[in-house]
């Protein structure tokens, strides 16, 4: 077992931005997932991100099969998984060429010198080694032949085959950063022996390895010095690490518990959604319902379906699969049933960038059905909040007889972060419209005068039987009817629900100034870049004039929205998308002037850009 | 509010809306047939569930007193199906038409039939897309005209059996638009059939496409141009009941009782419950005669069962009874 000392030379750093690439068989997403685990327990506040080939077995060694996971920590509040990389760990030729752009002059790139041969070297396109050429000069380059070291560290144990021998190399790299920052690798001794329970071999094998490269990294020179990092001010409680898809269906559970309604899930795979399913029919022993449909269509119309006998009924998907159910939305909001859709953004039009990040989505969660069908739309903006966000979707959705759109995107459903779990007993309470018997002039289509929503009467409840349907209702009745007058108070009618939502939600609360210059205004899962942008220009260049306005609420909009904006110069609403939710607040405050900053190229914000940009308005 | 079962009639299973088919038209015998084999299935009118696509049959939920969606357009088997997943003690019933079944709904119809789903699917074949005014419909003949094949259509057609047979269906039945006791027995007997019960109704449109089962299913004709199958029956048919099929080599013949040495005893046994559909597929597909009545009735375990066994097993294994359990397990940590 290692016993840490205390390195008295180590320097003490705020935060730092690590990823670990490889080939797609090299184990990264292991590797950054434990040193991202190991540092949250540690107490550092964590965010990461993985980066995969969308190709499930890519060539090895191939520019194009490169897998990657950066892990950003630190002793301040870390919301974003970083731009600039102050380590980056290279297992391949192919990884270092397709991550150097990250990596500023004078940093550190740790690699395993064994992988730079002829084969690797060519497959990644280079025509000279990079590590021999002068090429990497102005870098920190730390060549560990890993793959040689970890084959000699194994070369007393039994049953390891050769595939073996070399699989475990990440584990050496892992052992070097955990030296290099100080960590404990305790941790993922731990993980090692819960999982290779029944083959001590790997348990020993892997130890081993990790061991070697923290021994190695302690006692070879090449290492100048090592880094601490303090543990981050974070609110006390008990945390785990989550990543935003399995925040999103974690929401929906704690709805459904709450809400006393059990949660169907409809869904069809798709990227980058599908994890909401993989997570959501693990718990049938909550008895949650998930099915995985033919397609997009059976997906939530077999949420409609279940939500018309009574369950909480969730659709996931991303955008193309959000386009393809736009039909069937409309009907659930003709019929007025409680249904949440989520749509994990990806970059588009059609098939778009499966893999990568973008806003472009919300004119189509806004309007992207035939006639007039308002819905409520909000969006998560953290991978902890996707719990929030989940959650409270579908407390909109029971309490207000109506579909709700839930946006998160790729960037923050794939990224993961601290949550301070949140109990049961924290939660709010869920209502609904249920109707459990026969009252005088009973109706389907009787609402809550507060919110307008319509009762709830569920099959199999006696003298409740009732129709619903795509046709316009009689507003009384709820009968099929084609008087003019009826469809024109029906639509305001579903409209004013949708409206009143506003009534029951929290008003927008700005960050840093309240009035002053300029607003940088975001929506989604752009918090992150924005906030620890504004927060570095207003506390560390004193710009104390700029404040933060970030929207999870879309349609409708917090009440106090204008009277926010009228308290500033200048408005900046930053989107990843071509300016869609700017244009949404042009329609609803024509008086006003927005600015507008966005990038579309399936990446997030980088905090160099925000801010130059905000300085020249600011 | 308890209803007793036994006192229902038709009329407890209609309600005061006008019905607003053309007149003439079957969709009226099966609305009728319907709400005639309801009451002998035991079921509660409060657990009847109708859920419809689009089209001129799919009108019929409204048209019922139990609880009832219309739908959208093919899409009626996958809200059925999550409206039985939700609650598995439902009675919930399709009401679907060829163009809603096998045109826009042809994904929906072939994987509900798959899954095995306790639904009863009852197919308004027409040949003919009425609500629209007269176009060919995957179920029009080749050559038929219509107002979208004025030169008549190119479009070889689906048979609903066969194709439903191929997509494994365990029950499929097929009746005459013109016979109501016939239909309504076979209503129950879907009712009582767990896993997906398909019926197939030839439903002569009076507008757009009059007469085109009439060869098979008028009074005068009926008995020599149809078989109708009954389980463990020889498959005879005929006025005088002396015609019957036999199996040779790999086709189904029809042969005279009492011509050229042939008896009763050589006629083929339906055996509607045979997992194997090879002869079910034949007789889906035969001409002359065309074969009505109840051609399979598999009995299989469904989606349901298969579901409600597995969540039991898991229940019983996990250590999660509430979600904080969740919430709090695995790798958490203190922030003090």
């Amino acid at each position: 077992m290692i016993t840490l000392e205390k390195k008295p030379n180590a320097e003490i750093l705020d935060a730092v931005v690590i990823r670990f690439v490889g080939d797609s068989g090299d184990g990264m997403q292991l590797t950054g997932t434990q040193f991202s685990d190991t540092s949250a327990m540690f107490g550092n506040d964590v965010a990461t991100f993985p980066n995969y080939p969308s190709e499930i077995r890519a060539p090895q060694g191939s520019l194009y099969g490169v897998s990657g996971f950066q892990v950003h920590i630190g002793s301040v509040e870390v919301s974003t998984p970083g731009d600039n990389l102050d380590l980056l760990v290279a297992m391949n030729p192919a990884g270092l060429k397709t991550n150097l752009y990250a990596v500023k002059p004078g940093n550190t790139i740790i690699v395993d010198s064994d992988s730079f041969n002829k084969k690797n070297l060519e497959k990644a396109q280079y025509k000279t080694n990079p590590l021999e050429d002068g090429s990497m000069e102005g870098y920190r380059v730390i060549q560990v032949p890993m793959s040689s070291l970890t084959k000699e560290a194994l070369k007393d144990i039994e049953g390891l085959d050769n595939k073996s021998l070399t699989r475990s190399k990440n584990m050496f790299a892992l052992g070097m950063v955990y030296w290099l920052y100080d960590r404990n690798p305790e941790h993922t001794i731990e993980f090692f022996q819960k999982k290779f329970k029944t083959k001590p071999h790997l348990i020993e094998a892997n130890t081993k390895v990790l061991n070697a490269g923290f021994f190695y990294a302690e006692t070879i020179e090449l290492i100048p010095n090592s880094y601490s990092i303090s543990p981050a001010k974070m609110r006390a409680g008990t945390y785990r690490i989550i990543m935003g898809n399995t925040a999103t269906a974690w929401g929906f559970l704690a709805a459904a518990e709450k809400s006393g309604r059990e949660l169907f899930l409809g869904s069809y795979p798709i990227t980058p959604a599908t994890d909401i399913l993989h997570e959501l029919v693990k718990h049938k022993h909550f008895g949650v319902k998930a099915f995985q449909a033919e397609d997009e269509i059976a997906g939530i119309s077999s949420a409609i379906g279940a939500s018309f006998a009574g369950d909480l009924a969730i659709t996931t998907t991303s955008g193309p699969g959000l386009a393809l159910k736009g039909e069937a939305l409309g009907l659930a909001v003709m019929i007025e049933l409680p249904l949440v859709v989520v749509n994990v953004q990806r970059g588009g039009p059609s098939t778009g960038l499966p893999t990568k990040t973008e806003q472009s989505d919300l004119m189509q969660a806004m309007y992207g059905r035939n006639g007039e069908s308002p819905v409520i739309v909000i969006a998560a903006s953290t991978p902890a909040n996707c719990f929030d966000f989940a959650f409270q979707a579908s407390k909109l959705a029971l309490e207000h007889m109506t579909p709700v759109v839930l946006l998160t995107d790729g960037y923050i459903a794939n990224g993961s972060a601290p949550w301070k779990i949140k109990s049961m007993e924290e939660l709010p309470e869920i209502k609904n419209n249920l109707v459990n018997e026969v009252t005088e002039n009973w109706s389907p289509y009787t609402r809550n005068e507060a919110t307008l929503a319509r009762n709830w009467a569920i099959p199999g409840t006696p003298g409740l039987e009732h129709r619903v349907g795509g046709l316009e209702k009689d507003r009384i009745t709820g009968d099929v009817s084609h008087v003019p007058e009826n469809h024109e108070i029906m639509t305001h009618t579903r409209a004013e629900k949708v409206k009143r939502v506003e009534n029951f939600i929290p008003e927008i609360e700005p960050e840093f100034a309240r009035e002053g210059d300029l607003l940088v205004v975001g929506w989604g899962g752009t918090y992150g870049s924005l906030h620890s942008a504004v927060k570095q220009i207003v506390e560390k260049e004193g710009y104390k004039n700029i404040g933060f306005a970030h929207f999870n609420y879309i349609n409708p909009l917090p009440k106090n929205t204008g009277e926010l904006f009228s308290k500033f110069k200048k408005i900046l609403v930053c989107e990843l998308n071509n300016g869609q939710f700017v244009n949404i607040l042009r329609m609803h405050f024509e008086e006003q002037k927005f600015l507008q900053y966005n990038k579309i190229q399936g990446l997030p914000f980088a905090n160099s850009e925000l801010i130059e940009k905000f300085k020249q308005l600011a | 509010m308890e209803t007793t079962v036994d006192k229902y009639t038709y009329k407890d299973f209609a309600n005061e809306q006008e019905v607003r088919w053309c007149p003439g038209c079957d969709d009226y015998v099966i609305l009728r047939a319907v709400q005639k084999a309801l009451p002998e299935t035991g079921v509660k009118k409060e657990d009847v569930v109708f859920i419809s696509g689009i089209g001129c049959s799919s009108r019929f939920p409204y048209y019922m007193g139990t609880y009832g969606m219309h739908g959208i357009h093919g899409r009626a088997p996958a809200i059925a199906s999550g409206v039985k997943l939700a609650n598995p003690k439902l009675s919930v019933w399709v009401i679907t038409g060829d163009g809603d079944s096998m045109a826009i709904g042809g994904n929906h119809f072939i994987h509900v039939l798959r899954r095995n789903i306790d639904l009863n699917i009852i197919l308004f074949n027409n040949e003919i897309y009425g609500l629209t005014k007269g176009q060919f419909s995957p179920t029009s003949l080749v050559g038929q005209k219509t107002k979208s094949s004025p030169y008549g259509n190119t479009q070889p057609p689906f048979q609903p059996g066969e194709l439903a047979i191929g997509a494994k269906a365990r029950f499929f039945a097929r009746i005459g638009g013109n016979v109501p006791k016939e239909m309504t027995d076979i209503f129950i007997e879907a009712q009582k059939f767990k896993g997906t019960s398909l019926v197939e109704v030839l439903q002569n449109c009076v507008i757009f496409n009059d007469g085109c089962y009439v060869k098979y299913t008028d009074k005068d004709v009926r008995e020599d141009q149809q078989l109708f199958v009954e389980h463990g029956k020889p498959m005879i048919f005929g006025k005088n009941k002396d015609k019957g099929l036999i199996l040779k080599g790999l086709k189904l013949e029809t042969v005279t009782i009492g011509e050229n040495g042939i008896t009763e005893e050589d006629i083929l046994v339906h055996d509607a419950k045979t997992e194997d559909p090879t002869l079910h597929q034949m007789l889906v597909r035969l001409e002359h005669p065309l074969v009505t009545g109840i051609i399979r009735s598999f009995p299989d375990v469904t989606l349901e069962e298969r579901e409600d066994a597995l969540t039991a097993q898991i229940k019983a294994k996990s250590e999660f009874r509430k979600t904080n359990d969740l919430f709090f397990s695995g790798e958490t940590y203190q922030v003090n």
